[in-house]
């Protein structure tokens, strides 16, 4: 929760109306009733847990802020996620005879990470600037070729990381500094570099110039089709950082990780605040969203509130007034 | 003369494929849906390893595999061997039962075999063999051991699959065995048959309760998420988890006698094999297989683990 306070903007040009507040509101009132419904909600352990836990979505997410604020969407982050997954597990599976379960088998799997998301960030982008094809339609197909290649690479079952490197590699998710876990600063970290960036220079002003009026940008000598490359080459180094989280915490990937996890970062990064048809973006937002979305699941977790064939139900209802609560705000602005 | 000769040749050709058909190789189709998780990975890959075996048996035999990722899909790939292949027998499992029933239906109606396999048709009678997962007896097998283990009764949590007549078949046949056993289930939350939301619905359970006794996770990638959720947690009151079907890799702890995973239960995903296999006895033996053939659920503990271990399938 640190890094909503510290990323909460002050109000500038316009005052705080619901369309800011909104977001907020929703979050405050789920911690109020998590809180008065169970009296564990607070507990230092569940706080952990559902930080921790959304930390992946999360991280994905302030890089799909930056995408939608140009006005681009991007459906391939769930798969792209269960194939960099795949892959880190294969190279360090596979560098384990040579180098030992150590530090530097470790080094190499997160660079593999890395380097994949780069990549497989760069093709989307590439496909959609210089090849113009829409990015929905790149990003379908990108998600249906990662989907299948780490249903592939694992030959239908699952991945799994070498029990001793899983053992060596578990503090990346468990362990951390004075009792936050490495996920949540990560998270964090990311989420005030992404605020920064968004807020303070070029590249975020640029984002949002594309996404209001991609013509006007381009006259006014913006080189459009880079700064939208860089939006994908962004969110899939992003995806790659969100992996290197992901894959300590069971060791394995299969076709199942990962599923849904674009429609949580799009859901979330709505919530925010950010338009979905771009010229507006709001990275703190977009954290505010996720944790909304991971506090639902928490709490239906905690309680017998609601038949558990209705969750879906519940987040539904959720994500749709919190977007409602900013729209009136918005009319009223 | 020659017009006779004419004749007769075309009255030999027209005769040929009828003739040759008595002698030709027998087709038989087999479609299942792609290996999208762990359990269909293994019936995949016992699927393949029938066919090849069955086709060195029967050499009179040929085989069609198609494996589809969605219902829609599945259905052109039973017409097209149907149209392409002239298939005579079809081994299926339903991707889902509604959209399949029809187009199996008439097919059936062409006097082609059909083997269905696993999820029944949404209509009776269409299949002449039918090789069914016992779901109703898995959860009892489940239940049964679970109320064993804790003859004083005590407070468990469950994990239940993807909302379906399966799952809900499975719990029903948990509920009744534990019945009057003493166990409280405390707590049930959807895991959906993977491991992160396992691991998610597990670290909450722990959360909400200082105390519980014993886990049934009823599925081994769920029991996966949910041993996970305890080590971090560093909780040592649950005393076991129970999965089920029958991964390789839980099998292999139950073999080596692991304290928290003392038994599993089987829901074999070689039950493909058992329906390819009686297809093609029925159609090259004439040996009577219609009916139902229901595989029952087993429970594996150490002593006959090594029965269950199949180390080279994905599953």
């Amino acid at each position: 929760m640190s890094s909503v306070s510290d990323t909460a903007p002050k109000p500038q040009r316009r005052l705080p109306d619901l369309h800011v507040l909104g977001p907020i509101l929703a979050l405050v009132a789920l911690i109020v009733i998590g809180a008065a419904m169970n009296s564990n909600f607070l507990s230092y352990a569940n706080i952990t847990n559902v930080l921790a836990r959304s930390a992946f979505i999360g991280i994905i997410a302030v890089g799909m802020t930056f995408v939608i604020t140009a006005g681009e969407l991007d459906l391939s982050v769930g798969s792209m996620a269960a194939f960099i997954a795949g892959l880190m597990i294969l190279v360090m599976n596979g560098a384990l005879a040579g180098m030992g379960a150590g530090l530097g088998v470790i080094v190499l799997g997160i660079g593999a990470a890395l380097v994949a998301g780069l990549a497989a960030g760069w093709i989307n982008g590439v496909l959609i600037t210089t090849m113009r094809i829409e990015a929905f339609i790149v990003t379908l197909g990108t998600m249906g070729i990662y989907r299948s290649l780490v249903t592939w690479l694992a030959d239908g079952g699952t991945l799994s990381l070498d029990f001793g490197l899983r053992t060596a590699m578990q503090p990346l998710y468990y362990g951390g500094i004075l009792g936050i876990s490495w996920p949540i600063i990560v998270f964090a970290v990311v989420a005030l570099l992404g605020e920064g960036a968004m807020r303070m220079t070029r590249f975020g002003r640029y984002c949002a110039a594309i996404g209001s009026n991609d013509q006007v940008a381009r006259y006014s000598s913006v080189d459009v089709n880079r700064v939208r490359l860089l939006t994908y080459v962004l969110l899939g180094l992003l995806v790659g950082v969100a992996t290197v989280m992901y894959v300590p915490r069971l060791g394995s990937a299969s076709s199942a990780t990962g599923v849904l996890w674009e429609l949580e970062a799009i859901a979330a990064v709505i919530i925010g605040g950010t338009t979905l048809k771009g010229g507006f973006g709001r990275v703190w937002g977009s954290v505010v969203g996720v944790l909304i979305l991971g506090l639902i699941g928490n709490i239906l977790n905690l309680t017998d509130w609601v038949s558990p064939y209705l969750n879906g139900a519940i987040q539904g209802v959720i994500i749709v007034l919190a977007v409602i609560l900013q729209r009136e705000g918005k009319a009223g602005a | 003369m020659t017009k006779l000769m004419s004749t007769a040749a075309a009255l030999a050709l027209l005769a040929s494929p009828a003739l040759a058909q008595e002698d030709e190789t027998q087709v038989i189709g087999v479609s299942i849906p792609a290996a999208t998780h762990g359990w269909a990975g293994g019936m995949n890959f016992h699927a393949q390893e029938t066919i090849d075996r069955l086709e060195e048996t029967y050499p009179q035999l040929d085989f069609v595999l198609a494996t589809a990722s969605d219902p829609a899909k599945q259905v052109s790939d039973i017409e097209d061997m149907v149209a392409a292949r002239g298939i005579d027998a079809l081994v299926v499992l339903p991707f889902e039962s509604e959209p399949l029933t029809g187009p199996v239906a008439s097919i059936a109606e062409q006097g082609i075999w059909i083997t269905v396999v696993d999820r029944g048709l949404s209509e009776e009678g269409i299949e002449d063999l039918y090789v069914a997962g016992d779901n109703p007896g898995f959860g009892r097998v489940s239940g049964e051991f679970v109320a064993e283990q804790l003859p004083e009764g005590g407070d468990i949590v469950v994990l239940r699959g993807i909302p379906t007549a399966i799952d809900n078949e499975r719990v029903e046949g948990f509920e009744t065995a534990i019945e009057g056993k003493g166990i409280n289930v405390i707590g049930m939350e959807h895991g959906n048959w993977n491991r992160d939301d396992s691991f998610t619905v597990m670290q909450d359970f722990l959360s909400r309760h200082p105390q519980i006794d014993a886990v049934w996770a009823s599925d081994d990638d769920m029991a996966v998420g949910v041993l996970a959720a305890i080590e971090a947690a560093g909780r040592d009151d649950v005393q076991f988890v129970l999965g089920g079907a029958g991964m390789k890799e839980m099998i292999d702890l139950v073999r080596q006698g692991d304290e928290m995973i003392p038994a599993d239960v089987t829901y074999p995903p070689a039950m493909i094999s058992t329906a390819i296999e009686l297809t093609a006895v029925g159609l090259v033996s004439g040996a009577p297989v219609s009916g139902e053939f229901t595989i029952g659920s087993v429970l594996v503990t150490q002593e006959n683990a090594d029965q269950y271990y199949y180390p080279d399938s994905p599953f």
